[in-house]
């Protein structure tokens, strides 16, 4: 495995649009590297760049030690992963493994050792002389991945590969996925638009939009400080409450009466929108809590562990998560506050985070 | 309370399918009622044979008390919503919307009334001079809504008006309809296959499997007290917990036990561990009452981390704090909250009762 340089990428189609502006990455080698944004972002366009399937307008791609710039993707020995496929049902567990490297012409010794190594590696031993159809899901799950993962490239890439599973088959491969790239320590570059799938793989994250990157960091980092307005509607679901506020004594006052705790590095007086998470407030009842902002129940969702509620407040309407113990009627009035400490906060015109 | 719909002893065949078997429901008047299912649970045959627009093998349908089992779809006086919005496309939103009233030859002020009416419940006003093609799909689907409740049916009955909506539009959406269903305080019933949509929405819930009801209850008892192990792993994510085990003094599993909470003893005949991911904690409680295993692959979402953890050849998640970091391969033990969790005959798979 190795590392994955992008430097000063910049990517413009032939019809003027520019895909990708002016893109810094590097990627440690072993590192499960997530781009995320939403479509026409420029993630896919930057992945296809490293693969060799775009050439780049200007800039340079390093895999390893080596420049590939203008090399074909064959030459630059990465894995492009789009989908997992389906297993072939006539075949054995050990032929599915194969499959791929035998479509590459390798040795056969270099077949078998590659195979025996995916099988002890994903605990498919057991199993390697049966047909996928005598597996369990999560077994056929592994063999499809170890089949994506049996070659030895210098990086994988993938695009979207889990989109077209089921939600719950989605949720079991994206666990297989991350245990087994983290016992090969590959090094892998991972896209998708899903929030989730972001903060559940990566071991960085970055997000894009409209070719720029946005921010770049860990998933806690990420969604605890999003750098940017952007980042912070991206990230969470529900989304993060974007409430204006000013800078009072040693706390931030938003309208009604709603006060936040403030972080450091403002002045008072100045005006910004705090970033609040849906489990950073608490709604109660306002009899035995009587002196907090007033909001009204607009809705509720029970989800079972746990209730999200929309509040219609001064302060405009705030998603407040709760434990599912919290039984509080559409329409009823209740107490917001804000626990915890100080938010994240953004400057109204930049759009960017200030203080700390 | 009474019944805006009942259906007693439903059963339909197609060739030799088994669509409904023996179905048995009971929709409260004012009711948000959902019917939760995947798809060929027989969701969509039980809309029609209510609707009328399929003619059961057996069984009978009330309306408010009535038997409509011989009534035409009319006579029924029901509205319908599907998924697809079927508008007229030369028509604008306004005369889409007052269509089904111009069939009844309403006088022109009483039908203008009428529309404006809805079209303020459902916050399109400005949009009822477009023709559908200026619309986008959240809008369409308002105006397809709107077309039904233009009538005052009997009942509403909707057939998964949000699957084709994006995500975020569906989330929306689902706030709209709880929010027109109280403000009309009229019956919906209501289809779809998504847990999430129906736990949010509905009073009451019937899930259904193959044809038959296999619960019905409010969304917090359904979620609670699962009936069976195919509907306590059909609601809920992530997806319970289920490891094979015996019950008897203890519940004893491959390479794990728990003290029995009360689960009456089920000898040798093998059972089902269910515990839903937000029930264990790594943060050890009670020494007695853990799982022990290897940590399989840790995915923080922000609000709560999912830790995967191996038991013999069995996984399990955990919903852990935000700040759970715990390492690949580590061995961690996750305490189980005794008083939740779940136990399931692993032959008939109903859930085992408490003494």
């Amino acid at each position: 495995m190795a590392e994955v340089l992008v430097k000063r990428l910049r990517k413009e189609f032939p019809d003027g649009t520019v895909a990708v502006e002016e893109l810094d990455l590097a990627i440690a080698d072993g590192e499960l590297f997530v781009m995320l944004g939403p479509s026409g972002c420029g993630k896919t366009t930057t992945l296809r760049c490293v693969a060799g399937l775009e050439e780049e307008t200007s800039g340079q791609i390093v895999i390893g030690d080596e420049v590939v710039s203008g090399l074909r993707p064959s030459q630059r020995d990465i894995a492009m992963v789009f989908q997992f496929y389906a297993l072939y049902p006539h075949l054995s567990v050990r032929d599915n493994l194969a499959f791929p490297l035998r479509a590459a012409k390798r040795p056969a010794a270099e077949v078998d050792e590659r195979v025996n190594e995916a099988a002890r590696m994903l605990r498919l031993e057991p199993f390697l002389d049966r047909r996928p159809g005598k597996l369990s899901g999560g077994e056929q799950q592994r063999v499809a991945l170890g089949r994506a993962m049996v070659r030895h490239p210098k990086a994988f890439l993938m695009d979207e590969p889990l989109t077209n599973l089921d939600a719950e088959l989605r949720a079991d491969m994206r666990a297989e996925l991350k245990h087994v790239q983290q016992r090969l320590s590959s090094t892998m570059i991972y896209v998708t638009h899903d929030q989730t799938e972001a903060m559940a793989l990566g071991d960085r994250i970055a997000i894009m939009n409209k070719g720029r990157l946005e921010q770049l960091g860990a998933p806690m980092e990420v969604y605890d400080r999003p750098a940017t307005l952007f980042a912070a509607r991206f990230i969470g679901s529900p989304p993060m409450n974007l409430i204006e506020a000013e800078v009072t004594n040693g706390h931030l006052t938003a309208a009604g009466g709603l006060t936040i705790a403030a972080p450091e590095g403002i002045q008072r007086g100045e005006r910004v929108i705090a970033g609040v998470r849906p489990e950073s407030f608490t709604v109660s009842d306002p009899a035995s809590d009587p002196d907090g902002a007033r909001g009204r129940v607009a809705s509720r969702e029970a989800l079972g562990d746990e209730t999200i509620y929309v509040v219609e407040t001064e302060a405009g309407l705030l998603n407040v998560r709760m434990p599912p113990t919290a039984r509080f009627g559409e329409d009823q009035v209740v107490t917001v506050r804000h626990r915890g400490s100080a938010p994240p906060v953004y400057d109204p015109q930049t759009e960017r985070l200030v203080g700390r | 309370m009474t019944s805006a719909i009942v259906a007693s002893g439903i059963s339909k065949t197609f060739g030799d399918v088994q669509a409904l078997d023996d179905l048995n429901l009971d929709v409260p008047e004012g009711a948000f009622f959902v019917l939760l299912g995947p798809s060929g649970a027989g969701k969509t045959t039980t809309l029609r044979v209510i609707a009328g627009l399929e003619k059961p093998d057996a069984g009978t349908v009330h309306l408010t008390g009535i038997d409509a089992t011989g009534a035409s779809p009319a006579e029924r006086d029901l509205a319908m919503v599907f998924q697809s919005y079927a508008l007229y496309p030369k028509q604008t939103a306004g005369d889409n919307i007052a269509s089904p009233l111009r069939a009844r030859k309403l006088p022109k002020a009483e039908i203008d009334a009428q529309v404006a009416r809805v079209a303020e419940l459902l916050h399109i006003e400005k949009l009822l001079q477009r023709k559908p093609a200026q619309l986008s799909g959240g809008e369409m689907q308002r105006v397809a809504l709107g077309r039904a409740l233009v009538r005052n049916p009997r009942a509403f009955l909707m057939d998964e008006p949000l699957t084709n909506l994006d995500l975020k539009l569906r989330v929306e959406m689902r706030t709209e309809l709880t929010r027109i269903h109280r403000s009309l305080g009229r019956t919906f019933l209501y289809v779809t296959n998504d847990q999430v949509e129906g736990m949010s929405m509905a009073d009451q819930l019937a899930v259904l499997r193959a044809g038959t009801i296999q619960q019905v209850g409010t969304p917090t008892e359904i979620y609670d007290r699962p009936a069976n192990r195919w509907v306590a792993t059909f609601v809920g994510s992530p997806r319970m917990n289920l490891l094979p085990c015996t019950a008897n003094g203890r519940l004893e599993g491959s390479g794990w036990a728990l003290p029995n909470p009360g689960f009456v003893s089920q000898g040798d005949r093998p059972a089902l561990l269910g515990v839903r991911s937000e029930d264990l904690s790594l943060e050890t409680r009670d020494e007695a009452a853990a799982l022990e295993g290897r940590v399989y692959a840790v995915e923080p979402l922000g609000d709560r981390t999912l830790v995967d953890i191996e038991i013999g050849d069995r996984r399990i998640v955990v919903k852990a704090a935000p700040t759970a970091s715990p390492e690949i391969g580590e061995q961690v033990r996750a305490s189980v909250d005794l008083d939740r969790i779940h136990l399931f005959d692993a032959e008939t798979e109903s859930a085992v009762a408490r003494r």
